[in-house]
């Protein structure tokens, strides 16, 4: 039998985020192959209740640390907490997402641990020991290296939407291990969080994306890549050449120097195709582009496109899309 | 203020990338290198830092004699000294040789904050940094897009998150990693360069550091690079307007996306 497979949960708005949905249901998947079991850390205030929506997605066992004192995120208390955990029950696998704290926590804990760690994996598999081989892009997708541990245990951080998270079996229940948490000495202090109004969907977590590009011609126009997003219930973002010309803000950037993504559906609007813009969008299951120009780079990576001009046609697309939605 | 920053040379965004015959390196010989864009936000911060605080900031890097060229555009750029480490065993290693190897060459020259790129746009690990600050035993804050230093004692790092940010006090020691949004790095001027060069740049090895071989063994190992597979041709429709319906329904119908 394998060393357990954990994943960390995490949650927002009082839910599990859909990353960790993903994790489950990959990590169930895989200790099924090793012969492992799933365990979860669920960390927070006020998350308790969360643990059998863990235990629907494939978690085994659920360790819960609900505590006033990881209410907020910090490095120090989080890695205190979770490292323990995973040394004290000798974790054969760590999984966490390619998330803010995800990316905080996960090099501190492999280095707590002595493991080898990755991010951003997009491909996960395993032999009967539970030794890991994981897929991850690099040169922001323009290549894919395949790697393995030399030992364990593992630490992989998940790229969001690189496995489906099936449906939730109500059925299943996992046992509550309910956890004392120490969290040491913390040396950091939030003295502030600001976010953006709820409604903004995060481009890295987003089932479809729409971007613009230079062919909006100006900022006054990106009401017109807006308007397509919000009938479609997606994520918008940006080229890097209209971040750089002050059109929209640097958290828009799709590319190999902004954000990395890979959605269901992308739809680039104006946007030529430039290698580093296609570097970070590359990996889109299904690619949609619009521009004036047949010979623009997108092209060549789109499944699907319409040559033409973005004026005309994204406002008869918002259209299509509203009155098909509205049957 | 004893500021080292931690930097990579990576090749540029427009390289392209070929795959060698053994199937596990890429061919490098034709890349243009430049220093990572996170890495040269962290250089400038160090900088200014140093302008506001006094001190001195030291570069250092892990890589072949090749990095010298990155490495002094630091030194063009402000920087007072710099550290190349490297050794012939350290062809392809981790995320966590390296951090090993830079925290120990950090430890040696004593420091009051580390600066990092947030990712190296290379392999895009992020891993380093934190890697660099656990081993060193000192807090971090990741993804800063504003730094304000209270005094030479306590900082309020701006730390990106999902849709927003936190404002974090710290007090140093401290490794930060840069976010863009944390400032504008500096043009190097032609009398900068002429500078640089008389400026001191030290060549550590292994033994210099203190470790064997063994002690640079890595933990992750690749085993293959590969190109994405070649996508087959598109959909790609030219009557403009008149072709949206059609598209919508494909998406629907075909695609199963929307």
């Amino acid at each position: 039998m394998s060393k357990d497979i954990w994943v960390l949960a995490e949650t927002k708005d009082g839910k599990v985020r859909k990353i960790t949905h993903e994790l489950l249901t990959k990590a169930s998947e895989l200790a099924a192959k090793s012969g492992a079991g799933v365990s979860a850390i669920l960390i927070g205030h006020n998350v308790a209740s969360l643990a059998q929506d863990l235990a629907h997605y494939g978690a085994n066992k659920v360790y819960v640390a609900d505590h006033e004192s990881l209410n907020t995120y910090t490095t120090d208390g989080y890695t205190n907490v979770i490292a323990g955990l995973l040394k004290e029950n000798q974790a054969g696998t760590f999984l966490t997402g390619t998330t803010a704290n995800g990316k905080d926590l996960t090099p501190r804990v492999a280095v707590r641990l002595e493991a080898g760690a990755i991010s951003d994996a997009t491909e996960l598999d395993c032999d009967a020991e539970g030794k890991m081989t994981a897929v991850r892009p690099i040169y922001a997708g323009k290549a894919f290296e395949k790697v393995t541990f030399s030992g364990f245990p593992q630490i992989i951080e998940v790229r969001s939407n690189s496995f489906i998270a099936k449906d939730a079996d109500e059925s299943k229940t996992a046992e509550i291990i309910n956890v004392t948490p120490n969290l040491g000495e913390v040396r950091t202090k939030v003295t502030a969080t600001k976010v953006s109004s709820g409604d903004k969907i995060e481009l890295t977590e987003a089932d479809i994306i729409v971007s613009g590009g230079r062919g909006l011609k100006g900022p006054e126009n990106l009401y017109l890549v807006s308007d397509l997003a919000k009938a479609m219930g997606a994520a918008q973002g940006a080229s890097r050449a209209i971040v750089d010309a002050g059109w929209i803000d640097y958290d828009y950037q799709v590319g190999q120097t902004g954000k990395v993504v890979s959605p269901n559906l992308y739809l680039a609007c104006g946007i030529s195709g430039a290698i580093q813009h296609l570097a970070g969008m590359s990996s889109s299951k299904i690619i949609v582009a619009i521009n004036k120009d047949a010979d623009a780079p997108i092209f060549k990576v789109a499944d699907y496109g319409i040559v033409g001009d973005v004026f005309q046609i994204l406002p008869a697309l918002t259209a299509e899309v509203n009155k098909t939605k509205a049957h | 203020m004893n500021i080292v920053v931690c930097l990579k040379q990576t090749p540029d965004t427009e390289a392209k990338i070929v795959v060698q015959a053994n199937g596990k390196d890429v061919e490098k010989d034709k890349f243009k290198y430049i220093m990572s864009s996170y890495d040269e936000l962290a250089v400038e911060e160090g900088i200014k830092l140093k302008e506001k605080f006094g001190g001195t900031v030291t570069v250092v890097t892990v890589g072949t004699t090749k990095t010298h060229e990155t490495l002094r555009s630091a030194l063009a750029m402000g920087a007072d000294s710099a550290i190349q480490i490297w050794d012939d065993s350290l062809e392809n290693i981790d995320s966590y040789v390296t951090a090993k190897l830079l925290a120990k060459a950090i430890k040696n020259q004593g420091f009051d904050i580390v600066l990092c790129g947030q990712k190296a746009i290379d392999t895009g690990a992020s891993l380093v940094g934190g890697m660099v600050a656990e081993m060193l035993s000192i807090p971090q804050v990741y993804l800063v897009t504003k730094l304000e230093a209270v005094d030479e004692t306590k900082l309020l790092a701006h730390r990106q998150i999902e849709g927003g940010e936190e404002v974090i006090e710290v007090s140093l020691p401290v490794l930060i990693t840069a976010q863009r949004g944390l400032n504008t790095p500096r043009y190097i001027k032609l009398p900068d360069i002429m500078k640089a060069k008389k400026k001191e740049l030290k060549t550590l090895g292994l033994s210099d550091l203190g470790f064997s071989v063994a002690d640079v063994a890595s933990k992750v190992n690749v085993v293959e690079i590969t190109l994405p597979p070649a996508k087959k041709a598109g959909k790609i429709f030219t009557n403009g307007e008149s072709d949206v319906a059609e598209l919508v329904k494909l998406l629907r119908e075909e695609a199963k996306v929307i």
